[in-house]
């Protein structure tokens, strides 16, 4: 099976995905959740029946917090969002709430503004210094093979097919947050760099197969079918590794802890962008380089 | 294959103790000795708590004194927490920017909200003087008047703040027994308030405490043996807190709350047990997997995995490890990702059978041509850990480290455990192009 061949229509595929994913990161925007922002969230759970929305909404903006917003959650539970609370203005929140029904709160999380602008700038800096690093590290691993493609555009192409893998989860958050109510926090950040780590880790797996075929090349092959070659003698591996990884994620997806359900829904998005990609992008990738080159030459 | 033998026992030994380890403190038949007992340290998210940061506001203190005034804090409301009965609170002093906070973490505790009040609320003892040229008559009449702001105003801060307190004792008066708090001041604070008693005789001293006033005592004469006494009106029970918590010791620099992440309890057990059934489930679905798909090898796997997650579990409690919901994702991801080498390693295994080299061969070939893509790919992983370890927060930190950890004990299970097992195992019986083999390895035909 050659699936250089059918890199137009590979092409096409990821190309029509990260046209979807841009629309939606511009029509609905990624909702940041308050690690960014800053604010509250509590998760209340009622021992008996929880009371209407709409009497709670009365009772939380007496205390005058700004713009809260009161969803349900599970059969008894609540979650309210406000902006940041001080422990006094916490308290009188659960004081006004146990006047509605006896309830205890199951999570509490405040975050000032300062702490939420850090958190912001840290993550932009991490996925920054991952993308650098992951350049430098392959052109460094490659730097021995140059023909009949530089060792940097492998970088160059593994960074590529990276910002497929991220954009996708991306395009699918936004869609997520905007019907959803799904939130970009840390933990969506640190999923986001797994999923890198995760996919360049496959691509290299298929560019060391490329290099190490580079070096017994049979007679009158052309680069276009080395890379072919090792496509498919590292497919298997791929589509097995890929599986198991997604096998675990599911697991943890399905009945893992709700505060990893998002995390692991990231991954999943990612993990499938970063196999895809490693097979039907990066690869070809270097074909196409390689063809355009040659043409001009 | 002698060697491969015992060291393939060895192995197996070393995951079995580990496994053992892992549950010894389980409660039921294990009988473990006590000092195998070694409990998970388990994070908030897991079992309940409370973690605060706190900014330290210093601008009242000499940038020189910053550091030392923040230990001092920490000291201070570690003592505090202690007092609250909390198992090994953490409590560390941070830098970012030019804010200087303070982290809190409290684990298993009932009532956070007492807690936070017991952090927050202690006393921030401060001497206060009257601007100069106040007119006392006119305070006064205003303070009859109840206009508690005049007194607020009129006082200015001195650099006399509890800090310079080195002890506080519960007396009552002599008269009328009502209860008194007498204090007595470091060297540096019996200077101070010699000074400030010497430059306001006949005028008030305000005593304040957390910002507001409890006692505005007239000097009558400078007071150069360092002690004073506040007669607010107390009850004794409240005179008592004040002087349990100024022993504990008066913060040093005022502090303000500006986040707090708290689970409950019952979530926190609750996500534990998740956690743990997809870690089990997970688990069972890639050996399943394995084994179906690579047969002996992949049993072989599937052994070197069991032996792989005991010993990372037992490092994680030997270390040990805080494992918070995040962190334990990344245990059961690089359980996931720990298989790559393996299925690397056998389907270049099936390869070099296929080009037609004798098992024994095309087993080490497997392993020796698959190790460069195994190095090389799981390079770029520990790089992303790495990062994040550095960047995150004690969240992300968690999933980092499990993550980091793994993929790096994992190259050892996959490569040395795995290849041992299969040295262990002799081939040679098996004829070559066997049915056996075929059954076994899978793939194997030409």
């Amino acid at each position: 099976m050659n699936l250089i061949k059918i890199r137009k229509f590979t092409y096409t595929l990821s190309i029509l995905l990260i046209l979807a994913s841009i629309f939606a990161l511009y029509a609905y925007g990624l909702k940041l959740g308050i690690d960014f922002t800053g604010g509250a969230i509590s998760e209340i759970e009622f021992n008996g029946e929880r009371p209407d929305i709409s009497k709670i909404t009365e009772k939380v903006n007496v205390l005058n917090f700004g713009n809260a917003i009161i969803q349900p959650t599970g059969e008894k539970g609540i979650l309210i969002r406000t902006r940041d609370l001080t422990e006094g203005e916490h308290q009188a929140l659960l004081r006004e709430i146990n006047s509605l029904g006896v309830s205890r709160e199951l999570r509490f999380d405040s975050i000032g503004p300062t702490i939420g602008r850090e958190l912001r700038n840290r993550s932009i800096w991490a996925i920054g210094l991952v993308l650098i690093a992951i350049i430098l590290y392959i052109a460094f691993v490659f730097r021995k093979v140059s023909k009949p493609v530089s060792s940097w555009f492998y970088g160059i192409f593994a960074v590529v097919a990276l910002f497929h893998d991220i954009l996708i989860p991306l395009g699918v958050f936004a869609y997520l947050g905007k019907f959803y109510g799904a939130e970009i926090d840390t933990l969506f950040v640190t999923a986001i760099l797994t999923v890198l780590g995760f996919s360049v880790h496959d691509t290299i797996v298929v560019y060391d197969r490329v290099r190490e075929n580079l070096k017994k090349q049979q007679k009158g092959e052309i680069f276009e079918d080395t890379v072919a070659r090792s496509l498919s003698q590292t497919l298997t591996r791929s589509i097995n590794t890929s599986l198991t990884v997604l096998l675990v994620l599911s697991a943890l997806y399905l009945i893992g802890a709700e505060s990893t359900k998002y995390f692991s829904l990231t991954l999943i998005i990612g993990i499938i962008a970063g196999t895809y990609s490693s097979i039907f992008i990066a690869s070809s990738l270097l074909v196409t380089w390689n063809n355009f080159q040659n043409r001009r030459s | 294959m002698f060697k491969s033998r015992i060291l393939a026992i060895g192995f197996l030994i070393l995951g079995l103790l580990a496994g053992y380890f892992d549950v010894a403190n389980l409660a039921g038949k294990l009988n473990a000795p006590d000092f195998l007992k070694v409990p998970f340290s388990l994070g908030l998210d897991l079992q309940g708590g409370t973690h605060l940061t706190y900014k330290a506001d210093v601008s009242q203190i000499d940038s020189s004194e910053t550091s030392e005034a923040m230990s001092g804090l920490r000291d201070v409301i570690e003592r505090r927490v202690n007092f609250f009965g909390v198992t090994e609170p953490l409590i560390q002093v941070e830098k970012r920017g030019d804010e200087n906070r303070l982290i809190v973490e409290l684990a298993g505790i009932k009532d956070i909200n007492e807690a936070i009040n017991m952090i927050g609320k202690t006393p921030y003892l401060e001497f206060k003087v009257l601007a100069p040229g106040t007119n006392l008559d006119e305070l006064q009449k205003k303070q009859e008047a109840g206009d508690q702001f005049a007194i607020l105003n009129a006082f200015s801060p001195t650099a006399l703040t509890g800090r310079y307190i080195k002890k506080a004792t519960l007396n009552t008066t002599d008269r009328s027994f009502e209860p008194v708090v007498s204090l007595q001041f470091n060297d540096e604070g019996r200077e101070l308030f010699a000074e400030i008693t010497k430059n306001n005789i006949e005028r008030p001293v305000g005593i304040f405490l957390d910002g507001l006033p409890i006692s505005t005592p007239i000097v009558r004469e400078e007071i150069t043996q360092g002690e004073a006494q506040i007669s607010g009106n107390f009850t004794v029970e409240s005179a008592r807190e004040l002087v349990r918590n100024i022993n504990a010791g008066a913060l040093p620099v005022p502090i303000n709350l500006i986040s707090q992440q708290t689970v409950g309890a019952s979530l926190g057990e609750s996500a534990l047990l998740k956690m743990l059934w997809a870690g089990i489930y997970g688990t069972l679905a890639v050996a399943l997997f394995l084994i179906i798909f690579y047969r002996l090898p992949g049993f072989t796997a599937v052994v070197a995995l069991a032996i792989y997650a005991a010993v990372l579990l037992m490092l994680f409690k030997l270390f040990p490890v805080t494992l918070t919901a995040a962190g334990i994702a990344g245990f059961i991801l690089s359980i996931g990702m720990a298989v790559d080498a393996n299925v690397l390693i056998f389907e270049r295994t099936k390869e070099e059978l296929r080009s037609g080299k004798s098992l024994a061969l095309a087993v080490e070939e497997g392993f020796l041509r698959a190790w460069l893509s195994i190095r090389d790919s799981n390079v770029s992983s520990l790089i992303t850990a790495t990062i994040l370890y550095w960047f995150g927060t004690s969240l992300v930190k968690g999933f980092a480290l499990t993550l980091g950890l793994g993929i790096l004990i994992s190259m050892f299970s996959a490569i040395t455990v795995t290849r041992t097992f299969l040295r262990a195992i002799e081939f040679k019986t098996a004829g070559e192009k066997s049915k056996i083999v075929g059954l076994l390895f899978g793939g194997s035909k030409a």
